[in-house]
Formats: C-alpha cells, structure tokens, sequence
C-alpha cells in the first residue's frame, strides 16, 4: 500500500502506571496503519495496562475488546452487541432501539453475530451463555462499533484452540490494524506481523514476527535470574 | 485495651445517662382528666367494632392507598431523574433537604398553595419520597458493576441506559415496591392534616366519641397493612397505579393569583413586610419563643425515645426468636408486625386521647415503634448464630450468648434510627406536644406563614445535623 503513513499512535519517553507503582518503564513505540500486533509477555508484564493507554489516547477510533467483556447479563446478546455501536447513532435511535429494537439494527447485529457463531443466541439474555459465547459477544461488541482499529486484551482465551485460531483470523480480516495481548505463542506467531514482547515492565522484543526466535520467546517467559 | 464489647456498653449507658439528664426538663406528666373512662370506652369498642357505612370504610381506604400510590410513583420518577445527576453535590445536598422535610409538613405548605385537593397529597409524599428515592437510586448506581460501562463508548446518558440501568434495575423496583407499605404509612397520616385519608377519619370520629365505629377503621388498616405481603405484588402495581389515577385524579383548582401572593407577602418576614421593628429583634423573639423551646422539647423527646427504644428492643428481641420462645413466638412476631406497621403517629394520636397531650404518649408511641422494628431486624441475627451444645438457658443465654454477638449490628440500626425519631419527634408536635411541630402547626393556624417557614427551614436543617452526626458515630458495618 503507498499510503502516506501518519503514526496511529506514536509514544516517546512514556511510562505508566498508577500511583507511585510504575508497571512500565519509559519506553518509546511506534504503531502504523496496517500493522497486526500481538502483545505477549507473562502475566503482570504489563501487556493490560499498555492496551489501556493506547485506548484511552483516543476511545472513539477503537474497536475495545477488553479481558473481562463486562457484559450486561439481563441485557440480550442483541443489546450487548449493539452497545458497541453507540457512539454512531443518535441519541433517540439508541434509546428506541433499547425499547424496540429496529429491523435495521437487527440485522446489522445479526450479520456481525453470524460471523461469531451466535446468530441463535440474539435474543437470550447473555446471562444464560456459557464463557466461551460470553467472550465471543464482548468481540461481537467490538466489531459492531465499525472501527478499523481493534485493540484486544486475551480476546478469545476462554474458547478452544481451533476456534481461537478462526476468530483471530477473524479479527485480523475485518480490521486494518490490530493490537492484541495473547498468552498462545503460536496463535500470536501465526496471527502477527509485528511481535512486542514485555517482561518486568520493559520491551525486551519488538520486531517481525518472521525474524523472531525460539530463544528469544524462551528468554521473554524465564523466571527472573537478577535477584 | 478496651474489648469492643466495653465500648458498645459505655456507648449505649452514654445513652441512656443522656436521657436521664432529659428526663426532669421533659414534661411526662399525666394529665388524665378522664383517664379511666376513656381507657374503659376505648377497651369496650376494641370489642364492639362498629362499621356504619360499609361503601365509606371502602371509599376511605381507597383513598388512602390512590394518594400512596401516586405519591411512591411520582417520586421515584423524580428521584430517578434527581439520582442520574447524584455525582453533583448541589444534587445531592437538594435531595437531602428536601426529604429532611416531613410529608406533614410539605401537606401543611401546600394546603397553602393549592387547597385541600387531591394534588396537595400528592405532592406532599412525592417531594420527600423523590429525596429519599435519589438517595438510594443514587446509591445503587454508584455500588453497580462499572466494567459494562467503561467498555463502551457514545455518550454517558446512552452508555447509561445500555448498562448501568439494567443493572440495577432489579435493586430499583426492589426498593419502590417496598416503599409503597411506608408509602400507605405516610398517605394514613396525612389525613390528620385534612386530607380525606384514613387519618382524618379517625381524627374527627375519636373526637365524636365515635370509639367503636373508628376501632373498626383501624382494624380494617391494620387488615390492609399486615397483608400487603398478599396483595402488593410486583406485577400488579402497574395496575394499581393507574386505578389510582382513575379513582382520585390530582387536580386542583388553581389560583395563581394566591400562588403568587404566598411567595412575594404571606411568607416574607414580618418585619419587611409591615416595615415595623427589625429583622433581628422579630428573629430573636422568635428564637427565644419558640425556635429554642421548640428545639429543645424535640431533642428532649428524641433522647428520651432513643434511650426507651434500646431497652424495649432488648426486650422483645426474645419475643420473635424461635431460641427463646420456639413455636410461641408467632404470636410474638404477629405483635411485632402490627407494632411496626403502624404508623407511629397513629401509636401517638391514640396515646393522647388516653394519657392527654403531654410527651408521655410521644415517647411511648415512637419508642414502642421503632424497637418493634429493631427487635425484628436484630432477632434475624439472633436466628441464624450457633451455639456451643452447653450453652446456658434463658435469660443467661440471652445476655452472656447472644446479646453480645448481636450487639454491633443492633446499634448501627439503632443510630440508623435516631434521624428517623428526631424527624417523628418534630412532627408530634402537631398532636399538642410542644416540639417544634406544635410551633409550625400553630404558625399555619394563625396564617403567620413566615413563621412556619423559618421554622419548618430549622427543623429541616437540625434533621440533616443528626444524619450526619449519627452517620459518623456509626460503627462500620462488617
């Protein structure tokens, strides 16, 4: 593509954290339109906290797809898809689609849930949906917004390893750029363009995901040798 | 170092040294000018109850419950719209204020301003009611799960609706339809002030001398209230709402002309209204008349029936525990219910009518109700504690067992109480005890409107002191 590549995001000299815990160290990342990365790290390497910043550096271009969904379990899985999308319509139509949903918006979310395997479910109420389908609606949630920005925290951790690699392939199809946290190395090897790799609050690895070695992968998952 | 049990016992002989030091300044005395006759009357028509006309019982009863259901419903509806902004301190602090005022006393004003009409009950339960309903909706919102909400985008008001309104929309009808029985509480009341309730009824039949036909009135209350388990379903308030609305539309005939007149003359000081003596001097007359007796009877009054409230509660705690009275104990529970589903003004007016109006019937109408619902609330603690199997029995069960275990939690509801008494304490004054209400009642009957405001303002403001005081002495529930 010769598109005239302005940064989607572009940090310099960042650290974050909360309070006077600091989870990630100053560190400088670049991400380009088109980029499909995968976050991978132990847990507690700070993977969660760097997709939050990045969401909140600009919420309303992201398709958010979170590690625990939040849900609404009274809500159908129709109204926790369509929730997605809020930011595009108006004010009356949300509210009117709260009361009745609309033909159109039906079909809008249907389509999207079709995709995910969940067509059935539109009308049950997500509280009677196993974990895996809990999941697959909080991704639902994310494409209905209509970003071509997904920024995923574990998106599809609670569903098996087959579906997991159709859903990623999924998600990589239906959004120009993707930045995802994945604990499957493979997933994250097969589904990436770009590897970051965190431990301890640092990037020890960002780079092709071609280029990269077992070693490397080995040295990102070993237990502290400094103290 | 102090065991909690200590300080729970120092606090609670605090309380009652208090109401020891109130006691000789109170005024108990018996002023039974006909004491005797009257209990006989009143003993002979609870066994000769008397209904005359069948269709008026029906029609009074049906009134009453149209005013409650309409007051719960437009107050929750405000409230609701007050809760979504409860972030907002000046939000919050309105919602305080205006629930701190007694429905009786909002009656008074608006029999003011709109006449003695349906609409004036109306609004009389609806503003105090869409205080409380902010606060607890309030509540609810901020306890509610944020991650449905902090995962979306689009605006908070949608993202509101999508999320945290289904959330806590089961806690929120919860909530309404337990407030439709004080709902029916408050609607009873509001007739002593001349809305057509059950109140009023029973006002102007005690005053005839009619005991036996009024005894039947309150029987046929006490048969509504104590079976509301049966009929005040969830699903059926839609429907009762709105036969409500059929059966007693809020009108009024407006006069806008005396609308205004109220807000620029009637309740503008008397002082700047006639232009004669200072503002100052007519305040400090009135303070040292009425503001500061009226205050100090109120306190006097709620201490002492704080302090009654914790001994009759120790009391009848055994009464509803199947520990100490096994089966015997519905009968115990039966009396329970009525003593707490009465309205304590109703517990008062009858109090009156026996003892005379001094604070002797006050004391014993809002201490009898309120350790009613504590001794209910607490001897569900009682019920669900283990014992070791050698155990004592009886009385050394209850005070080395189980009062100590339950302690804690019996004097969070006891403090919880206290705002609740001071603002009941207040409004007995309309009775004839000289608490502030007595004050307020009298400034409506004399039509000096500026008076009754100031002082309805006060006893406003000394409500919220007590909350706050009592919410900080609170001991953290957990």
């Amino acid at each position: 593509m010769t598109k005239t590549c302005q940064p989607l995001f572009r940090l310099e000299n960042e650290s974050l954290g909360y309070g006077d815990h600091q989870v990630l160290q100053p560190f400088d990342l670049t991400v380009n339109q088109g980029e499909k990365i995968a976050l991978i790290g132990q847990s507690g390497s700070g993977k969660s906290t760097l997709l939050r910043h990045l969401r909140s550096l600009s919420p309303d271009i992201i398709a958010w797809c979170p590690q625990d969904p939040g849900l609404v379990p009274m809500l159908s899985t129709f109204h926790n898809t369509y929730a997605g999308s809020l930011g595009q319509y108006s004010l009356f139509y949300n509210l009117l689609n709260l009361v009745f949903p609309q033909k159109k918006a039906i079909a809008d979310v249907r389509d999207i849930l079709m995709l995910l395997g969940l067509s059935e479910y539109l009308s049950k109420p997500v509280s009677q949906l196993s974990g895996g389908q809990m999941q697959r609606v909080g991704l639902a949630r994310a494409m209905a917004s209509g970003q071509s920005l997904f920024l995923g925290d574990e998106p599809v951790s609670a569903v098996d390893e087959y579906q997991a690699k159709e859903l990623m392939r999924l998600i990589s199809e239906k959004h120009d750029t993707c930045i995802v946290a994945l604990h499957d190395i493979e997933l994250a090897l097969a589904f990436a363009t770009r590897i970051i790799g965190l431990k301890d609050g640092q990037i020890m690895i960002d780079q092709s995901a071609e280029t990269i070695s077992s070693e490397q992968i080995t040295a990102l998952y070993s237990a502290d040798n400094e103290d | 170092m102090k065991t909690e049990a200590a300080i729970l016992r120092r606090n609670s002989l605090l309380l009652i040294l208090l109401a020891m030091l109130c006691l000789p300044l109170a005024d108990l005395e018996l002023s039974f000018p006909d004491f005797w006759p009257e209990l006989s009357r009143l003993g002979i028509a609870i066994v000769t109850p008397e209904v005359i006309d069948g269709w008026q019982l029906l029609s009074v009863l049906t009134t009453t419950l149209s005013f409650a259901f309409q007051g719960v419903v437009i107050g929750a509806v405000a409230g609701f719209v007050l809760a979504l902004g409860y972030g907002n301190a000046w939000v919050r602090g309105f919602a305080a204020f205006i629930r701190a005022i007694h429905e009786l006393f909002w009656a008074l004003i608006f029999i003011q301003l709109t006449g003695l009409t349906s609409l004036t009950g109306l609004l009389a339960l609806a503003i105090p009611y869409a205080g409380t309903f902010a606060k607890v909706f309030g509540e609810i919102f901020e306890e509610s799960d944020h991650k449905p909400r902090d995962a979306l985008t689009g605006s908070r008001f949608v993202v509101f609706f999508y999320t945290t309104l289904p959330l806590a929309w089961r806690r929120m009808v919860d909530y309404s339809a337990y407030r439709f029985e004080c709902g029916i509480r408050s609607s009873v009341v509001l007739g002593f002030v001349g809305l057509p309730t059950v109140g009023f009824h029973l006002e102007s039949l005690f005053s005839q001398g009619e005991y036996s036909q009024a005894v039947a009135m309150l029987y046929a209350l006490f048969l509504i209230i104590g079976s509301t388990r049966l009929w005040l379903i969830k699903q059926l308030i839609p429907l009762y709402v709105l036969l409500s609305f059929v059966w007693l539309p809020p009108v009024a005939d407006i006069q806008w002309s005396m609308i205004w007149q109220f807000f620029t003359v009637d309740i503008v000081p008397a002082p700047l209204k006639y232009s004669t003596g200072s503002l100052s001097d007519w305040f400090r007359l009135l303070f040292s008349k009425q503001i500061g007796p009226g205050i100090a009877n109120t306190m006097i009054l709620t201490q002492l029936s704080l302090a009654m409230t914790l001994l009759f509660a120790v009391l009848l705690i055994p009464l509803r525990s199947k520990l100490f009275c096994g089966n015997g104990r519905i009968v115990g529970h039966s009396l329970l219910v009525m003593l707490r589903t009465t309205p304590e003004y109703l517990l008062a007016f009858i109090g009156v009518i026996v003892l005379g109006p001094s604070m002797l019937p006050g004391m014993l109408a809002l201490s009898i109700h309120n350790a009613a619902i504590l001794a209910h609330l607490s001897g569900r603690f009682v019920d669900q504690l283990a014992f070791r199997e050698d155990r004592p029995s009886g009385m050394l069960l209850y005070c080395y067992e189980v009062l100590p275990r339950i302690y804690r939690q019996f004097m969070a509801l006891l403090l919880y109480r206290w705002e609740v008494i001071q603002r009941e304490s207040a409004i007995l004054g309309i009775l004839g005890i000289p608490t502030l209400g007595f004050y307020i009642d009298s400034a409506f009957e004399e039509f000096r409107l500026d008076r009754a405001m100031l002082l309805i303002l006060v006893t406003a403001l000394l409500n919220v002191l007590i909350d706050k005081c009592a919410r900080s002495l609170r001991p953290s529930s957990g």
